[in-house]
């Protein structure tokens, strides 16, 4: 397996976690991204803060669609906010946006996820 | 911006494809069908209508034949090549880059000939991913890698796809799921025969990462590329009457 070169960390903010997400996102960052929804327990909605991603290359985007199925399956909410331009395009160039709500600050992610 | 920063931006404009709305092909070399592509959008396991599966399959290869990298640059650059029989991938001449979309013409069960293609999602030193478009027997990706690891380089292809369509998903249930595992085998071991070493064995882990099937996207079968390749090849003889016709 690579080597992890990503940080998450949770932040629990009433009924929705909030991820930041810190360096590269790659395929290595598959164990430590699922502790971290471990971690987001019984969070309604989980909302990914991609203000410091550094990188994040096509395993990372398949992990997010795995970190999809397991927050559907557990009838969460995910969200995401920060994201630079390029990554925007990335999401709608996979077609991640249809299943993650994109955002572009925190307060309008919470806002979304019913989180005053 | 710092040079951290600056290297991170270049990454990304070399390595991703740019966004695209839908799919066009430049070229349609000698032997391919473009009928499935063109004009179509990508579809990733969120549009996909099956159950989700991970399969991942690696051959080991002694580290001092190739590097990881020597491994991908051989890959991309001779893709074709490590297809088995019976199945084309007709890529752009120059090797596999972001953006690039290839024709295929594939080989299903019961002999069935099928037309699709790819786009190249993303390419690095260490890896590339095709995305599949609408219509295609799976949506999802499929990221080919490299890395070296105790004394070994470990090449993998992972697929991360729902079958398409009901009709797909049924027939991957009826034998499509063994066929795929020994397609990606034959690959595997073709590109470790390049690299002389035809005796390896490929290993193959597959994992279901979502037993629910996607309801909601049954009408995905009007994109299908069985129903239109079939059609396709059911109206040649009148294209080649029509053909006759024109050229006397």
């Amino acid at each position: 397996m690579a080597e992890a070169t990503a940080t998450f960390e949770v932040r629990r903010h009433g009924p929705a976690s909030i991820v930041d997400i810190r360096g590269d996102v790659t395929s290595g960052s598959e164990t430590v991204l699922m502790g971290a929804y471990e971690e987001t327990g019984d969070a309604r909605a989980i909302v990914l803060n991609f203000t410091d991603l550094a990188y994040m290359n096509s395993g990372g985007i398949g992990l997010l669609v795995t970190l999809l199925v397991r927050a559907n399956r557990h009838s969460q909410q995910l969200l995401a906010f920060g994201l630079s331009d390029h990554y925007r395009q990335i999401f709608e160039l996979t077609r991640l946006d249809e299943a993650v709500g994109i955002h572009d600050t925190e307060s309008d992610a919470l806002a979304a996820a019913g989180v005053a | 911006m710092s040079e951290v920063n600056e290297k991170a931006a270049a990454r990304d404009a070399t390595n991703w494809a740019k966004k695209v709305s839908t799919l066009n092909v430049s070229e349609v070399p000698e032997g391919a069908i473009n009928i499935n592509v063109e004009g179509k959008r990508l579809a990733g396991p969120i549009q996909g209508f099956g159950k989700m599966w991970q399969k991942t399959y690696q051959v080991r290869l002694p580290g001092e034949r190739v590097s990881a990298t020597e491994l991908i640059a051989t890959w991309k650059q001779r893709f074709p090549e490590f297809w088995p029989e019976g199945n084309a991938f007709y890529g752009p001449l120059t090797g596999i880059a972001p953006g690039e979309v290839a024709l295929l013409n594939m080989t299903l069960p019961g002999k069935m000939k099928l037309s699709t293609g790819v786009m190249v999602l993303y390419a690095d030193e260490e890896s590339f991913t095709l995305m599949t478009p609408q219509g295609h027997m799976f949506a999802g990706w499929i990221t080919f890698s490299a890395i070296e690891r105790d004394g070994e380089t470990v090449a993998q292809a992972q697929v991360l796809m729902r079958a398409s369509d009901p009709i797909f998903e049924l027939g991957l249930t009826l034998g499509g799921h063994k066929q795929e595992d020994r397609f990606w085998d034959q690959t595997l071991t073709r590109l470790a025969t390049h690299f002389g070493e035809p005796d390896r064995e490929v290993d193959t882990q597959v994992v279901c990462v979502d037993k629910k099937r996607q309801w909601s996207k049954w009408s995905n079968v009007w994109h299908s590329s069985a129903i239109r390749s079939t059609l396709y090849m059911l109206g040649a003889p009148v294209r080649g009457i029509k053909g006759l016709a024109r050229s006397s």
